[in-house]
C-alpha cells in the first residue's frame, strides 16, 4: 500500500493552496489582531506579482543594487579534492551584504512601500537577514528595528555593529533561549502592537501564509539563474542540488525551479549540532514532529507536551527549532532528501573551502559543503552537483576562532 | 451540560443587572499545589467565571508577566494533561462556576484534538480560547469543539473591522472576548471611550455577552470597564501578585491569600460599576 499522502502529484510547484497549505503544512495560525494585516499582505503580494512595474523595479534592484545574477562557479579545487562529482557553487555569498537574504529583503521592502508602511521590523539569527533588512531600509529611508537574541548578538557582534551603522535599532531579546525563535516571538509582539504603520519582514520561508510562498518566490531567482547558467556551462541540467536549511529560504529558492525535474536529486542539509543523538541540534525534519508555531504548521523540535525545545547549532542562522512548511511537505512527499551534519563536520568544511577554494564560507553553507564532502567522492566524474554557497564567512571568524581554540 | 454553565452564569448576571468578573491565572504557576489552591479560592473571592491558562513555551500574544508565569509553570512540570486534572479537581468542589481554558494551539494539537475535547469536557471545562486560531483555521479545533458541545470563544480586536466581524462571529459561542488594545497582554490600557465605542459596535453585530480584557490592572479600571461590558477579564495584574509572592519568598498560604485578596478587590470594583452603556438583552440566547 502506498501512503496516500505520498501519491504522485502532477506537479510539486503549484502550492500553496488558497488557504496557504502545502499538504497539511502551512496555514495562518496568528492572533486575530494580526489577521486583517496578514490578509492585507496577501492581497498586496497577489497584486504586486501581476504588476509589471513592480516586477521591473524588483529586477532593477536585484541587478544594480544586489549585483545579480550571482556567478555559477566550477569549484575545480574541491572537485579534484573529492575526486568524484563535478562540484559547482552558486555564489550567492557575492551578493551585496554577503548572503542570499538581500533577494527577499528587496522584494518585501518594495512591497511594504507599495502598502504605504513606514516602519519595518525583522527577526534575525546570524544577523545576515538583519543586515540585509537594515541595508534596504537605509536605501529607502524606512525606520528599521531588528530583534535579535542576546546569545546571537554575542556570537555575531560584527553584524550587530553593521546593522547599527546602517541606522537600524537592534533590540536584544532575552526571553526563552535568547536565539532566533525568541527573536521571532518578540517581532510578532511588536507587530501586534504597531499594526498601523509596521510591516513585518520575515527572513525565511516560514510564518503565516503568504510569507512562505512570497519568500520562496523572491528567493527562486537563485534556482532560476542556476538553470540558465548550468545550461550555458554544461549544456544540460544538474544531477543534484545541495543547500543548507535553517528555516530553508536559500534551499527552497534553489530547489523550487527544479522540483518538477524528477530525475534531479535535491538534498537539504540541517544542522545536527552536537549530534542528533545528544538532543542538542536543530534538525527539525530529521528529529522533529509536526506542530504549530509562528503562524504555520510544520516540523518542530518539541517535547511530548507540545512545548517547543531549544535548538542548538554552531551556526546562528540554522539555530531554529522549526522549518518552512513547504520543506515539511516536500519531506513527506519524499521529493527532497533531508540529512543533517554536525558542528564539527561543518567546521571542517569551513576550513577546507577556505584553504582549497580561497572562499571563506559562512557556517550555514559549510553544513551543505560538509554533506557534499560525504557525497561527491562516490559519484562519477560526469555527475553535476550544484551547491548553494549562500553566505560568506566574515561574520563567523570569531565563532570559528573560538571553536578552534584560537584567541584573536 | 457545560455550554449551560457559561450561559446560565451570563443570564444570571444580566438578570442581576451587573457585569461579571473573570480573573485569569496560569495553570501550575508557580507550582501545581499552589495553583490549585488559588483556583479553588477564586469563586469565593468574587470570580463569576475563571480563565485558566494552559502554559506554552512560546506565548507570542503575551507580555512579560504572563510569559514569565508560563515559564514558571512549565519549569515546575506543568503539562496539558495535568491542567485537565486540575480542572477535574476543581470541578469536584464547584459545579457552578464556569471555567474556560485559554492558550495556544500547539499543545492541544500534539495532545490530539479529539482526545483533548473528550478529556476537557469530562474534566468540566466550559469553553476554549485559543489565541492563534483565527476563523481561517476553524476546521482545526473550533468546528470539532462545537460538534463536541464545547463553546469556542472568539477574540475580536480593534483591527477587526465591520467587514471582518461577521467572519469572526460566524462560529462564535459562549461569549465574545474583546481585546481592548492592539498589543500584548498586560501592557497599556485602552481609554473608556474607545472601549465603549467598540463594544457598542460589537453589540450591533451580536447578542453574545461581551467580555473585555487586556490592559485592565486595577479595581478602578475594572469598575470602568464593568460599566461598559458584560464581563471584565483581568490577567497580568493577578498573575503579577503570584510573581510578587514568589519573589518575596512567601509561603504558599500567604501567597494564595495575597492573590485572592487582590481578586476580591477587583471583584468589588466590578460590583460597584454603574451600567452606562445599553446592557445586553437578558434573553437566554447563548445556550
Amino acid at each position: 500500500m502506498t501512503d496516500p499522502a505520498k501519491q504522485k502529484v502532477n506537479t510539486y510547484r503549484d502550492g500553496p493552496d488558497r488557504e496557504g497549505h502545502f499538504g497539511i503544512f502551512g496555514g495562518r495560525f496568528v492572533a486575530e489582531t494580526l489577521m486583517p494585516l496578514v490578509l492585507e499582505v496577501e492581497k498586496a503580494y497577489e497584486a504586486a506579482k501581476q504588476d509589471k512595474a513592480f516586477v521591473r523595479e524588483l529586477a532593477y534592484y536585484l541587478e544594480h543594487y544586489a549585483g545579480r545574477p550571482s556567478p555559477l562557479y566550477f569549484a575545480e579545487g574541491l572537485t579534484r579534492h573529492f575526486g568524484g562529482a563535478k562540484v559547482y557553487f552558486k555564489r550567492d555569498e557575492l551578493n551585496h551584504t554577503g548572503a542570499h537574504k538581500i533577494n527577499n529583503c528587496i522584494g518585501q521592502v518594495l512591497l511594504a512601500r507599495k502598502m504605504k508602511k513606514t516602519r519595518i521590523i525583522a527577526e534575525t539569527g546570524a544577523g545576515q537577514h538583519g543586515v540585509a533588512t537594515a541595508t534596504v531600509c537605509a536605501l529607502f529611508g524606512l525606520d528599521c528595528r531588528i530583534y535579535m537574541g542576546e546569545v546571537d548578538m554575542k556570537r555575531q557582534s560584527p553584524n550587530v555593529f553593521r546593522m547599527k551603522l546602517l541606522g537600524a535599532e537592534v533590540v536584544p531579546v532575552t526571553s526563552g533561549s535568547a536565539t532566533l525563535k525568541d527573536a521571532m516571538n518578540e517581532a510578532l509582539r511588536d507587530w501586534v502592537t504597531n499594526v498601523e504603520d509596521t510591516y513585518y519582514l520575515i527572513g525565511t520561508a516560514a510564518g503565516p501564509h503568504p510569507y512562505p510562498e512570497m519568500v520562496r518566490d523572491f528567493q527562486s531567482v537563485i534556482g532560476g539563474e542556476v538553470r540558465k547558467q548550468i545550461m550555458k556551462a554544461e549544456g544540460r541540467l544538474p544531477d543534484s542540488l545541495v543547500a543548507c536549511i535553517g528555516g530553508g529560504s536559500n534551499a527552497i529558492g534553489l530547489f523550487h525551479p527544479f522540483l518538477d525535474d524528477r530525475d534531479i536529486r535535491l538534498i537539504g542539509v540541517e544542522a545536527a549540532g552536537k549530534g542528533i543523538e545528544t538532543g542538542e541540534h536543530a534538525a527539525s525534519l530529521s528529529a522533529g514532529s509536526p506542530g504549530v508555531l509562528h503562524g504555520n504548521r510544520t516540523y518542530l523540535l518539541q517535547d511530548a507536551d507540545g512545548q517547543i525545545q531549544n535548538a542548538h547549532s554552531i551556526s546562528a542562522g540554522l539555530d531554529y527549532p522549526g522549518i518552512g512548511p513547504e520543506h515539511a511537505w516536500l519531506h513527506e512527499m519524499d521529493r527532497v532528501e533531508y540529512v543533517a551534519v554536525t558542528d564539527v563536520e561543518a567546521l571542517e568544511a569551513f576550513q577546507l573551502c577556505s584553504r582549497i577554494e580561497g572562499i571563506v564560507p559562512a557556517l550555514e553553507p559549510s553544513h551543505a559543503l560538509a554533506h557534499v564532502a560525504k557525497l561527491a567522492p562516490d559519484l562519477p566524474a560526469e555527475h553535476l552537483l550544484v551547491m548553494n554557497l549562500c553566505g560568506r564567512g566574515d561574520k563567523d571568524i570569531f565563532t570559528v576562532a573560538e571553536a578552534l581554540g584560537v584567541t584573536l | 451540560m457545560s455550554a449551560g454553565r457559561l450561559a446560565q452564569r451570563f443570564a444570571a448576571l444580566a438578570k442581576a443587572g451587573r457585569a461579571g468578573f473573570i480573573p485569569f491565572i496560569t495553570a501550575g504557576d508557580p507550582d501545581a499545589a499552589t495553583s490549585l489552591a488559588i483556583l479553588k479560592g477564586l469563586a469565593g473571592a468574587g470570580a463569576d467565571a475563571i480563565e485558566l491558562g494552559m502554559p506554552f513555551s512560546d506565548p507570542m500574544a503575551d507580555g512579560p508577566t504572563i510569559q514569565a508565569s508560563s515559564l514558571r509553570a512549565l519549569k515546575a512540570g506543568e503539562t496539558l494533561r495535568h491542567t485537565l486534572e486540575m480542572v477535574r479537581a476543581f470541578r469536584k468542589e464547584d459545579a457552578e462556576t464556569p471555567l474556560v481554558l485559554m492558550g495556544y494551539y500547539n499543545p492541544i494539537y500534539v495532545y490530539g484534538v479529539a482526545a483533548f475535547l473528550r478529556d476537557a469536557l469530562a474534566a468540566g471545562v466550559d469553553g476554549l480560547i485559543v489565541v492563534d486560531l483565527p476563523p481561517e483555521e476553524d476546521g482545526e479545533l473550533c468546528l470539532p469543539a462545537i460538534d463536541a458541545g464545547l463553546p469556542f470563544i472568539r477574540l475580536a480586536t480593534p483591527t477587526t473591522d465591520d467587514r471582518r466581524l461577521p467572519k469572526v462571529l460566524e462560529n462564535a459561542q459562549g461569549f465574545l472576548y474583546y481585546v481592548s488594545i492592539t498589543g500584548i497582554t498586560g501592557t497599556q490600557a485602552a481609554s473608556n471611550a474607545a472601549v465603549a465605542e467598540a463594544v457598542a459596535r460589537l453589540r450591533r453585530h451580536t447578542d453574545l455577552p461581551i467580555a473585555v480584557g487586556f490592559g485592565i490592572r486595577s479595581p478602578e479600571q475594572a469598575k470602568n470597564m464593568a460599566g461598559i461590558a458584560d464581563a471584565v477579564v483581568v490577567g497580568s495584574a493577578v498573575v503579577q501578585k503570584i510573581e510578587e509572592g514568589v519573589a518575596s519568598g512567601r509561603v504558599q498560604a500567604d501567597l494564595v491569600d495575597a492573590v485572592l485578596q487582590f481578586v476580591g478587590e477587583l471583584a468589588a470594583g466590578v460590583g460597584k460599576a454603574s451600567r452606562t452603556s445599553k446592557p445586553r438583552s437578558s434573553r437566554e440566547d447563548v445556550a
